[in-house]
């Protein structure tokens, strides 16, 4: 074990697996010779030349198109979106070309990239570069969705990202970058994709969360405790495919549920999470599942108006208290 | 054959109008005597409105969600060829016929004067003051009277039991019947600390014992009035300070009561008896000892009732309603537990039927499941009396001059001083007590 | 760089490579007859999209390629996959969406794959395999491989940013790629005019600073000729290359475009129609002798042969099982 950074975590994440498979090779904005916007490719193109660490300029359609293409003749391109707000260009390519081609070719074509890069709330970036993407992605069939919230899951994820023979959408965090934790030193050290991680055991209530909603409902269940009430944290990591039975094993042990999610709730990970609680677990509930997400509103530049729009603790614990009926 | 007018049921003595609900039957359905064909919506509770008469709903006089002051014709049911012209116009006789000239102003029905309690009962339905109002379009804007307050609590209109899937869940498995359980959740959603708690004779403790309470933003609140405890503010002091009322409180060994209650729920396929309905068995045998109990002052007359019709008093969230559970002189004990659970649960569920709601000669009101050692209670005129019963406690007790322990039980009886004398209460209590601690008398 | 002229010198062409071109021309257009008839029958569904009068692109062009050099194309593929050597029984049994067609009935007329004769699929949103294609020549570079990549798209394509995104990549890096626009002037309905504000689309090579020629579209030896050079720059690593074909098709769109109409004279679909690429080559194999009329018609007669046996090797083809909706999603 080793301490480091989220950061840290990811690099070492792209450095092990491209000493390990020579399919493996970065492509995106910024990622060469400017060493990474947010420095996560740090120092790779020294250790692996130009021809696997590729600068592109800013299309983002055009490289991912390239990724795709190259994934279908055997490589395993890992592709940087600088932020995941530019995805949106690429959306086509992700959704049109990378999640349909093993199907709609009969499983001879499948797409093993990755498309990788910081989403969600930022620290006033404003509305075009602050926003929860995964909606976008978790929706096709096709694609694989990973939000790592720690350092040793974004080394272990990422690994097991690169390595699946699927398109894997990994959408990392700008708050959650410097973040230290331990992380296994092994370079076979994998977290297998669908697996959640209960982050914290309790008996009251399960309360879904993932990134900074994941911590800011540890926090609450720290606070909570202290009434009584015993919170059980419960990080999907990978939302498709979703570990719903490591959920619904919660679900069924709490019978309560909340789901915190950044986003702008309409649609969103909590409607399908309450979902499919409802569908499984209907008859151990004794609450209606709660949803507390980000307002439905574009995210704000002004620090109090930002504040505002993702869920607060507080609001993390009304919904707990409404559940419990306490 | 008979033209039968429905009329706006007085199910209470403070009701004034009533709201037709829905009709459950349409004009030219078939109806039986006895048949539900509407539901009504009572300042106190939401009840059934079933036809006294067989043959054809002719004419609906009150469309649903209008109102109609008590004893104002809501329907007429008779045979198809009977000539209800003249039932029709008769109805509208009392006042300027509404429906030719629907103005807004023909609103609210003037509010009855406070009555003394005790006098005779009010005037015949055909005196009604208001006018009766007719189906025409719109109906609310002419017969809107006052609007159901903002704090009414969410009614339960078509008696469905609220309850957490894992509440009816762990109901199911325990046997458990919901609709005798009180829901501590939203709107009285029953939970399933409500069912654990039910099971356990106990109620459950939320899942914070340590909670804090979240203290609100504001010094004060005022909260509106429910309807029910509207008529509860508006009734309490006509029945508190007009009745003289004494009190006399006893003390009863319920040991063996206690085991006899055991060993009857023990048997397999009986119903199971509570310490109430052994109180209203026991109320009723002494009462038909001593009518003079069981007695409402009328003014000039005092009269004595022969048959036991005893209010059984129901905390609801929002207030308390009194059914009544008649000719308990003729029960056995199994019949009153298991007629007494229907109708409290019906009460809380807010189905019960007109003629539930009224008709008590005396009421029990039993506040022991709230560890209540010892009470007094208001008078419900116009009966003439109300037993108020305590907590059953197990308690040191000296007998044959030792220490012992014991199960005792506190009950007063208040009586309106008007219609008895404190030792014609004593006697009854004597006997009350008698039947209770030698409790086999119960079952012969 | 870049070359405007058309090229019109008449290569030697043997008679081997002569009944080789005029079979595939043939075989597509006869294809493409039957399975406008097979739409009317309902046995197909959805677009179909036909390749009637461009068939020279695709076989000229294959006809300058290695079996393991790369192919890949927009919706309008059937043309092109035949090219490449597909079976054209299991292509049959695609648009019938059969079991046994190349992509287990699940892509269409749109979504031919086969990965057996590196053919890299149909694929339906205008402009958005250009980047594949870039990228499968980045495969083959990164590989330090020799193939190339042809891709097929239409004037339709030219405007999306994707062709100039691509271009622009491939340059770039110098890609083994050839982007050849099969120019048939109508972008569906849009006549090329009304959508280009540069309607040279070769030229767009210049932009990019890599080869771009033009060439007739009708003429099968002479987008031969042109894509073989092409191929040789992109083998050397030279980079890749823009190829406009100029060519027309005589169907309408799709199949609900049957009249094709509106947007275009019925005078100048005649015209066009004089310069049909399969009549052009067949009369010149006769009157240069390098083919006998008997050689044409046995060629033509084994063709509806096998295209009849397409149409009864589809027909046979079980429906595919419901289990294969939920297969193929991912791989394991």
């Amino acid at each position: 074990m080793s301490v480091m950074t989220y950061r840290e975590a990811l690099n070492l994440a792209l450095r092990e697996e491209m000493r390990r498979d020579p399919r493996v090779f970065l492509l995106g904005e910024e990622i060469g010779v400017y060493d990474g916007a947010y420095k996560v490719t740090q120092g790779l193109l020294k250790e692996f030349g130009e021809r696997r660490v590729m600068d592109t300029p800013i299309c983002e359609s055009g490289f991912t198109g390239v990724a795709i293409g190259a994934a279908m003749l055997g490589l395993r391109p890992v592709v940087e979106m600088m932020t995941f707000n530019f995805a949106i260009l690429a959306l086509d390519q992700i959704v049109n070309s990378a999640a349909k081609m093993s199907y709609m070719s009969g499983g001879q074509f499948n797409v093993p990239i990755v498309v990788r890069g910081p989403g969600g709330p930022a620290h006033q970036l404003a509305a075009q570069h602050s926003q929860s993407m995964e909606s976008y992605f978790y929706h096709v069939p096709g694609l694989k969705v990973v939000r790592p919230s720690t350092p040793e899951d974004a080394k272990g994820l990422l690994k097991s990202a690169i390595r699946d023979e699927n398109p894997v959408i990994f959408i990392e965090s700008e708050t959650l970058y410097g973040i230290k934790g331990e992380v296994p030193d092994d370079a076979d050290f994998t977290i297998p994709l669908g697996r959640a991680k209960i982050r914290r055991e309790g008996t009251d209530v399960t309360v879904i969360a993932y990134m900074g909603m994941m911590y800011r409902a540890l926090e609450t269940a720290e606070a909570l405790a202290q009434e009584g009430i015993s919170c059980e944290i419960v990080d999907p990591r990978t939302l498709r495919p979703m570990d719903i039975e490591t959920l619904i094993g919660s679900v069924r042990k709490t019978h309560r549920a909340v789901v915190v999610e950044a986003g702008a709730g309409f649609a969103g990970m909590g409607s399908e999470i309450v979902a499919f609680i409802t569908e499984n677990a209907f008859d151990d509930l004794d609450a209606p599942v709660e949803r507390v997400t980000g307002a439905n509103a574009p995210m704000p530049y002004a620090k109090n108006l930002e504040q505002a729009k993702t869920p607060s603790k507080e609001k993390i614990i009304a919904a707990i208290r409404r559940v419990c009926y306490a | 054959m008979a033209i039968t007018k429905v009329v706006m049921p007085k199910l209470s003595e403070a009701m004034e109008t009533g709201r037709v609900i829905k009709w459950l039957k349409e004009e030219g359905d078939k109806v039986e005597g006895g048949e539900i064909i509407a539901e009504i919506e009572t300042d106190k509770a939401d009840i059934e409105l079933e036809s006294f008469g067989t043959g054809v709903l002719r004419k609906i006089m009150v469309p649903a969600g209008a109102r109609a002051p008590v004893g104002g014709l809501i329907a007429v049911v008779a045979e198809p060829a009977d000539d209800i012209a003249g039932v029709l116009a008769g109805a509208a006789a009392p006042s300027p016929a509404p429906a030719v000239s629907p103005s807004p102003t023909a609103a609210p029905p003037p509010p009855a004067p406070p009555k003394p309690a005790g006098t005779a009962p009010p005037p015949a339905p055909a005196r009604a003051a208001a006018p009766v109002p007719t189906p025409v379009p719109a109906p609310r804007s002419l017969v809107r009277g006052p609007e159901p307050s903002a704090g009414e609590p969410a009614g339960v209109p078509g008696g469905r039991v609220k309850a957490s899937p894992l509440a009816k869940k762990i109901a199911a498995q325990s046997g458990v019947d919901l609709r005798l359980v009180h829901g501590s959740g939203p709107s009285g959603r029953i939970v399933r600390r409500d069912v654990l708690g039910a099971m356990s004779g106990a109620p459950m403790p939320v899942v914070a014992p340590a909670k804090v309470p979240t203290v609100p933003g504001v010094e004060y609140q005022d909260v509106p009035l429910s309807s029910i405890r509207a008529v509860i503010a508006k009734r309490m002091p006509l029945a508190k300070s007009p009745v003289p009322h004494f009190y006399l409180t006893s003390e009863i060994a319920m040991d063996r009561a206690w085991e006899l209650r055991e060993e009857l729920n023990a048997l397999d396929g009986q119903p199971k008896i509570s310490v109430t309905d052994m109180i209203v068995k026991a109320c009723a045998l002494a009462l038909l000892q001593h009518p003079e109990v069981n007695a409402s002052f009328q003014g000039d007359t005092i009269r004595v009732h022969y048959r036991v019709h005893i209010g059984l008093a129901v905390a609801l969230d929002d207030g308390l309603i009194t059914p009544v559970l008649r000719n308990c002189e003729a029960r056995s004990l199994a019949e009153i537990a298991v007629e007494g659970r229907d109708l409290v649960e019906r009460a809380r569920n807010r189905r019960l039927r007109a003629p539930e709601l009224s008709g008590a000669t005396f009421s029990i009101s039993n506040l022991g499941m709230f560890d209540v050692d010892l009470f007094s209670a208001i008078i419900n005129p116009p009966e003439g009396a109300i037993l108020a019963v305590g907590a059953v406690k197990v308690v040191p007790v000296v007998e044959d001059g030792r220490i012992g322990m014991g199960r005792r039980m506190q009950i007063t009886l208040s009586c309106d001083h008007r219609a008895m004398d404190g030792a014609m209460g004593a006697r009854f209590l004597q006997d009350l007590r008698r039947l209770l601690e030698e409790p086999l008398r119960l079952l012969v | 760089m870049a070359q405007a002229k058309a090229i019109t010198v008449a290569p030697k062409v043997d008679a081997e490579l002569a009944r080789r071109l005029l079979s595939q021309m043939v075989l597509i257009r006869r294809f493409e007859e039957k399975a406008a008839e097979m739409y009317a029958l309902g046995k197909i569904g959805g677009f179909l999209h036909l390749y009637i009068g461009e068939e020279a692109v695709a076989v000229g062009a294959t006809a300058a390629l290695r079996p393991d050099d790369y192919a890949i194309s927009s919706y309008r593929e059937h043309g092109h996959c035949l090219a490449k050597g597909s079976d054209p029984r299991r292509i049959m049994a695609e648009l019938f969406g059969r079991r046994d067609g190349l992509s287990k009935g699940r892509g269409g007329s749109m979504h031919l794959f086969d990965k057996s004769k590196n053919f890299l699929g149909g694929h339906a949103i205008v402009g958005a395999h250009l980047p594949l294609a870039a990228g499968a020549a980045f495969a083959v570079k990164y590989q330090g491989g020799d193939q190339v990549v042809v891709c097929y798209f239409g004037d339709g394509a030219v405007p999306q940013g994707e062709f100039h995104e691509s271009l622009n990549l491939a340059a770039l890096w110098k890609l083994p790629v050839i982007y050849l626009c099969e120019n048939n002037r109508y972008a569906m309905g849009t006549a090329i005019h009304r959508a280009l504000a540069q309607t040279e689309i070769w030229r767009y090579a210049e932009t990019y600073g890599i080869a771009g020629e033009a060439v007739d579209g009708m003429d099968v030896l002479a987008v031969r000729e042109v894509v073989g050079r092409a191929v040789e720059r992109g083998r050397r690593g030279q980079g890749p290359s823009l190829i406009e074909a100029r060519t027309y098709r005589f169907r309408g769109h799709s199949m609900r475009d049957p009249s094709a109409a509106i947007y275009r004279t019925k005078e100048e679909v005649e015209r066009e129609k004089q310069r049909d690429p399969i009549a052009l080559f067949r009369g010149r194999c006769l009157k240069d002798g390098v083919l006998t009329e008997g050689e044409v018609k046995t060629i033509e007669k084994d063709i509806n042969d096998l295209v009849d046996e397409a149409v009864a090797f589809a027909d046979a083809s079980p429906e595919p099982p419901l289990e294969w909706l939920t297969t193929d999603i991912f791989k394991e």
